[in-house]
């Protein structure tokens, strides 16, 4: 079976979460040892979800958790009440 | 980094919660945080609906906490409890959406081209510490439709596993990897043309070239 990019493409999400059975692996990677568009979309895609993912993109505002427990004890203070 | 779920420790403290512990509700409640408001976030668009949307979740999570029965995972449970309470709220807001968040075919065509690129150097998590990075990746997961938005930010963000997001969410398994994957096309065509400036520079073999 030879692939060509759009069909890499198809698989690139599943091939970064290891998904792909390993014929169709063996196959997409044989094709990125010669396709530099395919290795540089793959690289960039995999980049992408890595930075998405840091604590530092996405985080709580300020003092959330603080108001949100405060919340809580003031539902379970009424609730022993 | 999202704190994995302890299912034993979660049963243990449920059933001393029932018991009348109410206090370790703060412990219990509190790995599933970020989660909720980050799950409130993606539907409600904005950071004050969020959070009061996830105070509100919070507290039918105790107050319905006899209800859990340990089918699903506890923090999946909580999430379709945030999930019901952050549609409650589209509904009555009345918000007719250009995107449909019950949607529940993903046969809609779209071009999910990436951007074609002929290298890449990688942008290090370093990067992070300039700010305008992350402004960039958050506006770009805001441009994402709701659909997409909302798997992409328990999959990869939240780094839930396939089975509890298509279960936190509503959706099919097969639904979440499609949508996962369209997603993750869509931030790479938007993203890896701006992201090169962020990649480190290459050294120079000459030190003296301009």
């Amino acid at each position: 079976m030879r692939i060509d990019c759009k069909h890499v493409w198809e698989y690139i999400s599943a091939y970064i979460d290891g998904e792909v059975d390993a014929e169709l692996r063996a196959h997409i990677d044989k094709h990125l040892e010669t396709c530099e568009i395919c290795s540089a979309v793959l690289d960039s895609t995999r980049n992408v979800v890595v930075l998405v993912a840091d604590d530092r993109v996405f985080e709580l505002p300020a003092g959330f958790s603080k108001r949100l427990h405060e919340r809580i004890e003031d539902v379970i203070q009424s609730d022993s009440a | 980094m999202p704190t994995p779920p302890n299912p034993e420790f979660e049963a243990e403290c449920i059933r001393r919660i029932l018991a009348g512990e109410k206090q370790l509700f703060h412990e219990l409640i509190g790995p599933c945080e970020r989660s909720i408001y980050f799950l409130l976030l993606s539907l409600l668009g904005n950071e004050t609906d969020a959070e009061d949307a996830a105070q509100e979740t919070v507290i039918k999570v105790y107050q319905n906490l006899r209800l859990f029965r340990g089918e699903s995972q506890f923090r999946t449970w909580v999430l379709s409890i945030a999930r019901n309470e952050g549609l409650g709220r589209l509904r009555k807001v009345n918000a007719r959406r250009e995107d449909s968040l019950d949607a529940e075919t993903d046969q809609v065509t779209g071009d999910y081209t990436p951007a074609i690129l002929t290298s890449w150097r990688e942008v290090p998590l370093e990067a992070l510490e300039r700010q305008e990075l992350g402004e960039m990746l958050r506006a770009a997961i805001a441009s994402l439709p709701a659909i997409y938005r909302n798997v992409v930010l328990l999959r990869d963000i939240e780094e839930m596993d396939v089975r509890e997001t298509a279960q936190a969410l509503g959706i099919t398994e097969g639904a979440v990897k499609v949508r996962l994957h369209r997603a993750r096309a869509l931030l790479q065509r938007e993203l890896a043309p701006k992201l090169k400036g962020f990649a480190p520079k290459r050294k120079r073999l000459l030190g003296w070239s301009s």
